[in-house]
């Protein structure tokens, strides 16, 4: 059943270097290796654990920790992160260091300069994949739109809107709205 | 005590000097807040609360970051942590990001079955899964206008959000074919005015 340490650390190894786009545009394979793969688990058990880590503050990736916690236990989820965060960060580290040294060079200019807007699109894809998963009627539809307005024209602490709309959709299930 | 790592940099916009304990706290915060991912989490913080870069300097930071594999805001971590206190500020950066979503992350899954069943708790979860999707959106507006008036970059922001967001197609033959798109015409017109 507990499947050995490095076999799991490998597993996430190899993620961590294919997962461009973040953790979740990993689940996919992320769901051959864990449930098709190696049988660490079933279908139910994938899909609970993806709910249960995004429900959690955090960067996605913490996904990749809950899986290693189901598996193995405090060792897995140690072995788990380590594997999927330190081989992406030592390149990501890697390339700051590079970017820096040849900071003067005009090719780097430019490749920054180029990449900047491709974060830019990729954010306001990634704004409209969350809110169609998270949209399901006419509550958390104004919910989004009233947070857009709220932090796309003012500073206010998203901490606030993040709350309310917490509170608005409990408070809209109490009174049996459509969330 | 580590001995200070901090080089001579060559000059990077409006990088100033910041502890390894303000990278520490920053971070921290950026983990802990993020319900429903840090995506929205991390320009207010780092450009709006801590002024440690300006919105341009984000968007080329976010860029290398997010064409990296990795987890996007973990990279942003490391490359900024190493920018202010070299290694070890990375290291702070990533520990500090990460230490409270899993403490939360290991208490939620241990008492799940009770906790994901209760609708108020799903209730609250989806108004803010919601709330943070406006969140993102409201951020990326900002850096949308912060180019504004730069054709190129809007082009390219525009093609990248149409091929990802509309049309679905997968991120790696997004950037094979935004990159060298963007790459050509940022390199054919020179670099652009700050």
């Amino acid at each position: 059943m507990s499947p050995p340490l490095t076999q799991l650390a490998l597993a996430f190894a190899t993620l961590s270097l294919g997962a461009v786009g973040g953790a979740n545009a990993t689940l996919p394979e992320l769901h051959r290796q864990m449930v098709d793969v190696s049988h660490y688990m079933d279908d139910a058990t994938f899909a609970n654990l993806v709910a249960l880590a995004q429900a959690a503050p955090g960067p996605n990736v913490i996904v990749m920790s809950l899986m290693g916690w189901h598996i193995a236990g405090a060792a897995g989820l140690a072995v788990a992160t380590a594997g999927m965060i330190a081989p992406s960060s030592a390149l990501a580290f890697a390339a700051e260091r590079m970017f820096r040294r040849l900071s003067a060079s005009r090719a780097i200019a430019v490749l920054k300069t180029a990449l900047a807007p491709i974060a830019i699109g990729l954010m306001c894809a990634s704004g409209l994949v969350l809110a169609h998963a998270a949209d399901s009627g006419g509550l958390t539809i104004a919910l989004t739109l009233g947070m857009t307005l709220l932090s796309g024209l003012t500073r206010i602490n998203p901490l606030y809107g993040i709350a309310a709309g917490a509170l608005l959709a409990l408070a809209g299930g109490a009174f049996g709205a459509s969330s | 005590m580590p001995k200070r790592l901090r080089r001579a940099n060559p000059p990077l916009g409006v990088m100033r000097c910041v502890s390894h304990y303000a990278l520490f706290c920053a971070f921290f915060k950026i983990g802990i807040c993020g319900f429903g991912g840090v995506a929205g989490w991390v320009r207010p913080i780092l450009v709006e609360e801590r002024r440690w870069l300006d919105d341009r300097e984000f968007a080329e930071l976010h860029g290398a970051a997010s064409v990296l594999p990795g987890a996007n805001t973990v990279n942003l971590a490391v490359m900024l942590g190493d920018r202010f206190q070299g290694a070890s500020g990375a290291l702070t950066a990533v520990c500090a990001l990460l230490l409270a979503p899993l403490a939360i992350l290991i208490a939620i899954a241990s008492f799940y079955d009770q906790f994901a069943a209760h609708p108020a708790v799903r209730q609250a979860l989806g108004g803010a899964a919601a709330t943070t999707a406006g969140l993102v959106i409201g951020n990326a507006y900002k850096l949308v206008k912060a180019y504004r008036g730069q054709a190129r970059a809007i082009l390219v922001a525009a093609l990248t959000f149409a091929l990802t967001g509309i049309f679905h197609v997968s991120l790696v033959a997004t950037l094979a074919l935004t990159i060298p798109c963007s790459l050509a015409l940022f390199a054919r017109a020179g670099r652009t005015p700050p």
